[in-house]
């Protein structure tokens, strides 16, 4: 039985903490959120992912955390954070050539 | 082979008794598991139980399906509805009601850790070999309802007072259904002989030890093996539940025998 140290937040004395889950779709790929699940433990969050999540074939191996362990951004950091990334599409990849060498390699 | 105690006399009669042996237990309890869609305690755990609910009745299906075309019948509904419960071959303990959380996880433990030691034993033996991928593919799964009951037999047994008080009782109420998955008889010593199934009584002592050390863990206590235990599912003879299981499950395919979905 894995056990997780923390003792994720429950709004209601009745219902188990949430846990968000992460799948990955593929060796390689990226996690991707899939939602979240109600479970008493780390083990019973994996094993609730995997019934919710996983049962259709989407994914090869699967993160739960602990939703309070996450810290996330509010709308008020909105304008500080990402405002100022609006107007500088120069750092979008797409703007730099690819060289001659490289463009070989393909 | 669809009447009480009749010996198949040919191998393939013993490899369809075999097939309905294994199916029936799964379908039958597949049938209990999925009387909880809609009422299990979480949605979460709603879920779990309907998936293993489709997992056994799938692999039912899979085990009927090739049983009928051995038998050339049109297909696997035929052994879902259209037999009796003197045909059935399950053991009483998949039979009995859905009973409340507790029960349902005793109950799953105790027969996936059976469901695992056969399976995992007779993919070494059985050289058909359609009917060993069969058991190989739903093998994976039987993990998988191990692990989930196993882990709910920890929490419930090792949580509150009144969680352990009821898994507990659970344990002690099955017990006397567990002896029929060790028992044999003359259709199964002929099976053996085929290579189509294992001696079933030499995984008792692994099964034992299993659920003793998972019991322990889970501070509950193993009953003692020196009691009452039920038998004669396997020839037929069942428990009354059984009839009324068969009444809801087959009703609807016997009044519309054509019925299609459409």
């Amino acid at each position: 039985m894995s056990k997780s140290n923390s003792k994720p937040i429950s709004h209601y004395q009745n219902e188990w903490p949430l846990w968000e889950v992460f799948y990955q779709p593929g060796n390689g790929k990226p996690f991707e959120h899939a939602g979240s699940v109600h479970a008493p433990d780390a083990e019973m969050a994996l094993q609730n992912a995997r019934d919710t999540y996983a049962r259709r074939n989407e994914g090869i191996a699967i993160w739960v955390v602990p939703t309070d362990q996450i810290t996330a951004t509010t709308p008020e950091d909105s304008e500080a954070f990402f405002d100022p990334a609006g107007n500088k599409p120069y750092r979008h990849p797409q703007f730099y050539s690819t060289p001659r060498a490289v463009k070989k390699r393909k | 082979m669809s009447t009480l105690e009749t010996i198949p006399n040919s191998k393939k009669e013993v490899l369809v008794e075999i097939l309905l042996r294994l199916a029936d237990d799964r379908l039958i309890l597949g049938h209990r598991l999925s009387e909880w869609a809609g009422h299990a305690p979480e949605l979460e755990e709603d879920l779990a139980l309907a998936n293993i609910a489709l997992d056994m009745i799938g692999h039912a299906s899979a085990l009927y399906g090739y049983a009928a075309q051995l038998e050339d019948k049109p297909d696997e509904d035929h052994y879902a509805y259209f037999r009796d419960d003197i045909d059935f071959k399950n053991i009483a303990l998949t039979e009995l009601p859905r009973g409340d959380f507790a029960f349902t996880t005793a109950r799953l433990f105790l027969f996936s850790t059976f469901s695992y030691l056969l399976y995992n034993n007779i993919t070494q033996v059985i050289e058909e070999e359609q009917f060993n991928g069969i058991i190989k593919k739903h093998f994976n799964e039987i993990k998988y309802h191990l692990r989930h009951s196993r882990e709910w037999v920890l929490r419930l047994g090792d949580g509150t007072d009144l969680s352990k008080l009821k898994i507990q009782q659970a344990i002690d109420d099955l017990w006397m259904y567990t002896g029929e998955m060790f028992e044999t008889d003359k259709t199964e010593n002929l099976a053996a002989g085929y290579n189509l199934f294992i001696d079933v009584p030499v995984l008792k002592n692994e099964w034992m030890k299993w659920v003793t050390e998972t019991l322990e863990e889970a501070t509950l206590k193993t009953p003692d093996n020196n009691q009452y235990m039920f038998t004669g599912s396997r020839q037929g003879r069942h428990t009354e539940h059984l009839g009324r299981l068969l009444a809801e499950m087959q009703f609807l395919r016997r009044s519309y025998p054509d019925a299609d979905w459409k």
